[in-house]
């Protein structure tokens, strides 16, 4: 069995984290409840051609892959595996409003080709002349996890040597509205904006000095609040890690009812320093990716930015960080980090 | 026949999101694809589906649309002969 390590992350989202060499040294405040990623100069990435086909999602995916490659100096991925929730909703909205408008005739394919889920992971292949494993996770919340789970299996069963994997979700014009009229109406709705990004990582056996190992991946479809703290502490023994190794508790709490299997869960952890990111990234399915994205920053730069903090005090080198994520209560995922 | 060139530049730049053009980048006789404005297959179809659902005009034979689409104004003329709307 190989290690699994990341050598490059990389983030288009509501924060600047893109084009920036520091790690949220200024925090983009946001008072509405949807909020759009910064976008770069996507003329940077990508040819004027391709580009003008492309909704918000590719064009990020597209461009935050292409950043992730040149970091991590890797021409071409052994495998692209991508994570996305509502895949390419503007593009589907789109079709599907003129198949409604235009009465099922008259349909035009660049918005049809443009809809389906794995137009990222293809964009992105497409570019690179790269035909190697390409796959696509659907599956709610924990569509980039499965994503992520399915790179770290080709690399620790050496299936591939370097791979790129990542997270992406747009925002869409119609259907978003919609839930957040449904969140809007219940007391325990979200309390953090909806929002979108693109968060992309190259994974590689080979190892370099302080370079982040992902040490285990664990996602879980349902589980009681007793039920989950028994599969996390099941998933700490497994990797030989009792609670008090745990630097830094990395939650996606997002404000509404569902946040109490945090507050579970972080009893674990009494002493350990609890982070938190989706008042900062916005919640969507793939939001857990700017989290393990935050979390890859944290170990890199050896620092926590205020506003991450949610409850302790940063006062000790951080190694060992955990992620928990979950979505309504459902699609729970861990993800175990360790700076070398 | 201006009125209809003119129209027809409109809407190649809006339904195929040619954003780094406007309607004076375009002459009458440039080619649409190619080393013109660089359209390709899945543009054509674009255009056929325009064909159809603005201008009435069914295109059913590719080599007739080969023909058709050589310029603005080779389409224009096209439609002024066979519109039916």
């Amino acid at each position: 069995m190989k290690n699994c390590y990341i050598h490059s992350a990389v983030s288009i989202s509501t924060q600047n984290t893109f084009e920036t060499k520091g790690f949220l040294t200024e925090i983009v405040e946001h008072s509405t409840k949807k909020i759009e990623a910064i976008h770069p100069n996507y003329k940077n990435f990508i040819s004027p051609s391709s580009l003008r086909r492309m909704a918000t999602g590719v064009k990020m995916g597209v461009a935050a892959s292409s950043k992730a490659l040149e970091i991590a100096n890797l021409p071409q991925p052994e495998a692209i595996i991508t994570g996305t929730g509502m895949g390419c909703i503007e593009d589907t909205e789109k079709f599907l409003n003129s198949i409604i408008a235009n009465k099922e005739k008259f349909l035009t394919p660049t918005s049809f080709i443009q809809s389906t889920h794995n137009t990222v992971a293809a964009q992105i292949a497409l570019g690179l002349k790269c035909k190697v494993y390409n796959n696509t996770y659907v599956h709610g919340g924990l569509s980039f996890e499965s994503a992520l789970l399915d790179a770290h299996m080709h690399i620790i069963q050496d299936e591939a040597k370097n791979v790129l994997v990542g997270g992406v979700d747009e925002l869409g014009n119609e259907f978003i509205d919609h839930v957040m009229m449904m969140e809007n109406n219940t007391e325990n709705g979200l309390k953090v904006p909806f929002g979108e990004g693109a968060s992309f990582f190259v994974l590689s056996s080979d190892k370099f000095e302080n370079c982040i190992k992902i040490k285990a991946i664990e996602t879980i479809s349902s589980a009681s609040k007793e039920g989950l703290i028994l599969r996390l502490k099941l998933f700490l023994s497994q990797n030989n890690i009792g609670p008090k190794t745990i630097d830094a508790f990395v939650t996606g709490q997002n404000g509404d009812g569902f946040d109490t299997y945090y507050d579970k869960a972080s009893t674990l952890f009494p002493e350990t320093l609890n982070l938190h990111y989706k008042h900062l990234s916005g919640e969507f399915y793939t939001a857990s990716s700017f989290g393990l994205f935050i979390a890859t920053q944290v170990l890199k730069h050896q620092t926590v930015p205020k506003s991450l903090i949610n409850q302790g005090e940063f006062t000790k080198p951080i190694k060992t960080v955990l992620l928990y994520n979950q979505f309504k209560g459902r699609d729970h995922s861990f993800i175990l980090l360790e700076r070398q | 026949m201006n009125t209809l060139r003119q129209e027809l530049k409109e809407k190649i730049i809006e339904q195929l999101n040619l954003e780094d053009y406007s309607v004076s980048d375009i002459e009458d006789n440039d080619a649409l694809f190619g080393d013109g404005l660089g359209l390709d297959s899945i543009d054509a179809l674009e255009l056929i589906v325009m064909l159809d659902k603005d201008y009435g005009i069914q295109l059913t034979d590719p080599k007739e649309g080969k023909e058709v689409f050589k310029s603005i104004e080779v389409l224009a003329d096209y439609i002024a002969k066979h519109r039916t709307k």
